[in-house]
Parts: structure tokens; sequence; C-alpha cells
């Protein structure tokens, strides 16, 4: 049983990753086609677990109705969402799901005026949200929030019209916070970022991490 | 002499005609910039220069199924004068088929500095790549088959065609010789890396530098366990195939195991069926290790949606609802950082993220309580578990961090007076 849990899983991992790490150096068409059967086999993949992650959700959701715990009528409406859906899905404009997906049907209303709109609302939240962020992060009691809210407050006013109005100097030191220090931070992180990605792969393909397979040895 | 002559026509139609005359030349000079412009009377050139050096070569550095072709540039190539490749599989074929016709003023061996590098010859020759295959229609390509090709300069109806058959076949290359220094740099740092696991064998005492964003954990999953309310571990967007989410995965193992421990609970929510699933077998074990299977529940490592803002929603109502004592983000996020964040903060809980996403770090660093930054996320795992070998990546990292930074200053340095060849020697293709 371990050697089907742990030896097998950790043979596939070092040689799919040192062959994928190899792939990268080798543009010959056998390369590339090794490339895209992969591909294909992780979208196959996907596609079977997508029915994993639809019978997690409804089984939660049927649960919390089941024992009608706080928030059980949120629930329903996830049923309720989920039938529609399915059924102007199967449906296809009265063309059925065996042909092809036609346009303009009940499912693509539910996606254009009830999905995306949905989607819109929570995303313009973010803009109330950074304001009281803002708020939190701007209160200069320190050395290094003043020095960030003068950043702010320089960038901030450099991206607007008003900014030039100031004086022109305003858009042109936005511009070099943006593009020297503000640069240099991010390379620094994307560098470390690299590294950590290198260590934790090597780390997973010599079987030194395993906690990814359960459990830590 | 003329004034003698007499003219047969009155005073006033001589008058009309010579101010017709100003009026139609007047015309001309004002209107001739805007037909030229408009290509009535565009000049074509009325004889065609022909470039020189044509020539075809298999592209370096490809799968097998271009060639490369180039020519010098002509001192007739202008936006109207355009080059015509035509292809052949026979020398002595009729060369009807066009392969590729571009503008004479387009097309420099500068668009491909992986095959003639950064000279400044660059823009005195043409240079295009041609697809036999699509040319032929997907037919397939044998490996021996050599394509002829020749070329011809069009103006208008002018056409001229050089003698010159160009011809080569193309082939895969096995090693892609423009990636061999990225191809050092890995080797190099995987070396660094494997020495430090080795060492950390013999040496299992190593310092490591504090991060305070894991040594916070304890203090978390404590609150949690006193309050007797939930710990909540928020994944990323991304899926199993991003090292984030992996690291993620390794950090969720030990968390788990702690929460196991102190008898806490967990909820780790999931907007990916792969990652819920891995993400269950992780848990599972790892309660398995505390020797605690029976607190182990399925239904506590759930998806609650697919897409990004639907998560973000379900998310923040089991936030609210729920009010966990301490919240997780931890993988790779976008947009819903700072609306997770947010409403996480307003519930009162403990907040810790980690994420290699540098857009979104500002937004974790100001609405939580800690934040793991970048590579922090990737030592993470290695930081909460302690163990000899895994601890050694991140002495590794350091060294790796301590040799960039050497050859930035050093680059820095030389790019400063004019050399530039360290900047080449770490260009990516």
């Amino acid at each position: 049983m371990n050697f089907l849990k742990r030896t097998i899983p950790l043979i596939i991992a070092f040689v799919m990753g040192v062959l994928m790490a190899m792939q990268y150096y080798v543009p010959h068409k056998l390369s590339q086609d090794l490339l895209e059967v992969v591909s294909k086999w992780d979208r196959i993949i996907a596609g079977f677990a997508v029915f994993i992650g639809a019978y997690s959700l409804l089984h939660l959701h049927w649960t919390r109705i089941k024992r009608k715990v706080e928030g059980w009528g949120y629930s329903v409406f996830v049923y309720f969402g989920a039938i529609i859906t399915l059924l102007f899905g199967f449906l296809n404009g009265g063309k059925f799901f065996w042909n092809d997906k036609q346009d303009g049907t009940m499912f693509d209303w539910l996606y254009y005026y009830v999905q995306v709109p949905a989607g819109a609302t929570i995303f313009s939240i973010l803009a109330f949200f950074i304001a009281s962020a803002a708020y939190r992060t701007f209160r200069a009691r320190t050395n290094e929030s003043t020095v960030l809210l003068l950043a702010a407050i320089v960038v901030m006013l450099g991206r607007v019209p008003i900014g030039n109005y100031i004086s022109p100097y305003v858009p042109a030191i936005a511009d070099w916070i943006m593009a020297v220090p503000n640069l240099a931070a991010k390379r620094g992180i994307l560098l470390g970022v690299s590294l950590g990605a290198i260590a934790t792969s090597l780390k997973i393909i010599f079987g030194i991490e395993r906690s990814y397979l359960g459990g830590g040895d | 002499m003329s004034s003698n002559r007499t003219f047969p026509v009155s005073f006033f139609t001589v008058k009309t005609f010579v101010v017709r005359k100003y009026f139609f030349v007047a015309a001309i000079i004002l209107l001739s910039p805007c037909l030229l412009n408009t290509g009535i009377f565009a000049q074509l050139p009325s004889f065609l220069i022909p470039p020189t050096e044509f020539k075809a070569f298999d592209t370096p550095n490809d799968a097998g199924e271009t060639i490369s072709l180039t020519w010098s540039i002509s001192p007739s190539d202008a936006p109207d004068v355009f080059y015509v490749v035509y292809i052949d599989k026979d020398k002595n074929g009729d060369f009807e088929k066009e392969a590729i016709r571009i503008k004479s003023n387009a097309s420099y061996r500068t668009a491909a500095p992986e095959i003639y590098g950064h000279k400044k010859s660059n823009g005195n020759y043409h240079y295009v790549q041609i697809f036999p295959k699509k040319v032929f229609n997907g037919e397939t390509i044998d490996k021996k088959r050599v394509y002829y090709f020749k070329l011809a300069m069009v103006a208008g109806s002018n056409k001229i065609v050089l003698d010159t058959i160009a011809s080569a076949r193309v082939h895969g290359n096995w090693l892609h010789l423009k990636k061999v220094n990225n191809f050092l740099i890995m080797i190099t740092l995987s070396a660094i890396i494997l020495y430090f696991i080795v060492h950390a064998r013999q040496n299992p005492n190593m310092f490591l530098r504090k991060i305070s964003g894991l040594d916070a954990v304890d203090e978390a999953l404590g609150r949690a366990t006193e309050m007797g309310k939930p710990v909540l571990f928020v994944h990323g967007l991304t899926g199993m195939g991003s090292i984030s989410t992996i690291a993620a995965t390794n950090i969720l193992g030990r968390i788990a195991r702690k929460i196991a421990d102190y008898d806490a609970n967990l909820k780790v929510v999931n907007n990916d069926p792969i990652v819920m699933s891995v993400s269950q077998e992780v848990v599972k074990e790892s309660y398995l290790e505390a020797g605690r299977p029976d607190a182990y529940s399925p239904d506590n490592v759930f998806l609650v949606a697919s897409e990004q803002f639907p998560y973000v929603a379900a998310v923040g109502g089991i936030m609210t609802r729920e009010r966990p004592a301490a919240n997780f983000f931890v993988g790779y996020f976008y947009a819903e950082a700072l609306i997770l964040a947010e409403t996480g903060a307003s519930t009162g809980a403990i907040q810790i993220a980690g994420t290699d996403a540098y857009t979104q770090l500002p937004f974790f660093i100001t609405t939580c309580d800690y934040t793991l930054i970048g590579e922090e996320l990737y030592a993470a795992s290695a930081y909460l578990s302690r163990e000899p070998m895994l601890m050694g990546t991140l002495r590794a990292q350091d060294v790796g961090k301590g040799i960039l930074i050497v050859i930035l200053i050093l680059g820095t340095i030389l790019a400063s007076f004019g050399l530039t060849f360290i900047t080449r020697l770490f260009e990516a293709f």
C-alpha cells in the first residue's frame, strides 16, 4: 500500500519533473508533441475533476439544508441556480445538448444578465475597500508610513490631470517613483520568488518535500 | 514679331483664357500634396534595383518547421515596393507558389536577435520565416525534402525576379542553444540548493532568520482553539499547476497537523476541484499523523465556487456568518485579495497571508496582521516543519540571492562603463 501511495507518486513526480524541465530546452518536434500530450492529459483530468467539485459543492449545501444551519436559505439558492442553469444548458435553445452550443439562448442570458452583473457588483466593492484600506495605511504614525503616504500622494496626483496643473514635476516624480524604487522592489521580490520556486520544485522532484502527497514523511 | 500679329479673338476671351490657365496651375499646386498622398499620382520607381545576398537556411533552435530567408536591402525599398518569395519543391520548377509577400520597408534582421544578435548591420538585411507546411496546405514535411526559393521585387506593374535560387531543408534541433545560459543558471542554482540540502543533514542546527508571520501561526491557532471558532484556510485562484498553489498545500499540511494537535476546527475553501482533492488528502493525512483520524471531516475541505467573484462572495459569506478566529490566505491571488482580507479584518480575525503575487502584496500588508512576502511563501513549509533537509533549501535560497546581488552590482558597474556583455549573458529568449 505504501508503495502505491508513496513510491509510485514519487517516481512519477521525479520522472515528469525532470522530463518537463528538460523539455523547455529542447525545441525538437518530439519535445513539443510531449508537451501537447501532457497538456491534453491535464485538461482531461481537469474535466473529470469538475464532477468531483460539483459533487463537493452540492453535497456541502445539501448538508447545510438538511441540518438547517445558519444561512441555510442561501444553500437553497445554490440548488435553484444550479438546476436552472443546467436545465437551460441541456435545452440549448431547443437544439438540446448533443448539438453545438447555440448563441442567444436563455443559458447565455443567465450568464450575461445574472452572473456577469453579479460579478461586477462584487468587483465594484473593491473601490470602497481600497478607500478603507488606504485610510488605515496612510495614517502617518511612523516614519515609514509617512514616506508611504507622501509617495502615494505624489503618485496619485501624478496620475490625474490636476497633478500637471499643480506642477509639471509632479507627473515626472510619480513616473520616477514607479520606474525606479517601485520597480527595484518588484524585481527584488521576483528574484526571491524565482529562487523559492526553483527550490520548491527541486524539493518535490527529489521527493524531499512530500506533504503535498499528504503527511510529512 | 508677335506684336505685329493679330489675334482673331477679342480682348475679353484672351483675359478669360489667362485667368483659366493660372487657376488650373494654382489648383494643381494646391492639390498636388493631397493627390500624392492618396496615391493617385504616387511615384513608383521607374526601375528597380534588386537586392543581393539572397540566402535560405534552416531556422536554428526550432522544432523543424520553418526555413529562414534573408537578403540585403535595396536602394529601391519603399512603402509601395514589395518583396515576394516564391517556393518550389523542384529547382527547375515554375516557382508559381507565393510563400510570402512583405513590404520592402519592413521585416529586418533586427526582429530576430536570437539568430543575429544585436549587430548594427542587422538593419541592412531583410529577414523572413517560411512555414513550408502551411504554404503547402498542411502537407507533411519530409526531412530530406529540399525547398527552393526565388525572390522577386514588385512595384505596381514592374517586377524583377532575382536569378539566385536559394535552397534549404528543415530539421528540428535537440538543444535550444540560446537557452544554454538559462540552463547553466538553473544547473548552478540547483547544485547550490542540493549542496545545502545534503549539508543540512550533517548540520541540523542551522540558523534561520526569524519569519514573524510563521511564528504567529501558533498564536493564531491557539486563539482559535481558545475561542472555539474555526480556522479558515483560503487558497488562491491558481490550479495545481502553479508552484504557489503547491507551496500553499505544503503549508496547509503543516497547519492541519497543528490544528489536529490543538483539536481546533479547520475549514479549507477551494475554487479548483483538483486543488480541493489534493487539499482533502493533505488534511486527512495530517490528522492521521497527529493520531486523530476521527477528527477529520471531508466536508470541511470543500469547493465553494470556480469563478473569481462568486468565490469572493462565498468566502466573504463564510467569514461573516461563521466568524473564524484566524484566516490564512495562501497562494496566488488577484483582485479578490483585498476584498477577502478586508472582510476578514472586519470580523476581527487574526489574518496571515502569504503570496508571491507582488501586485496584491500591498493589500495584504495593509489588511493582514502578518504577511509572507514572495519567497517566504516557499520557505514556510520548511520553517514550520523544522526538518533539516527542508531547511537546507532556505540557506540555499539566501546564498542564491547573494550571488544574484553580486552579479547585479557587477552588471550595473560594467553597464555604466558601456560594457554590456554581462547583460547579453543573461538575455532570455
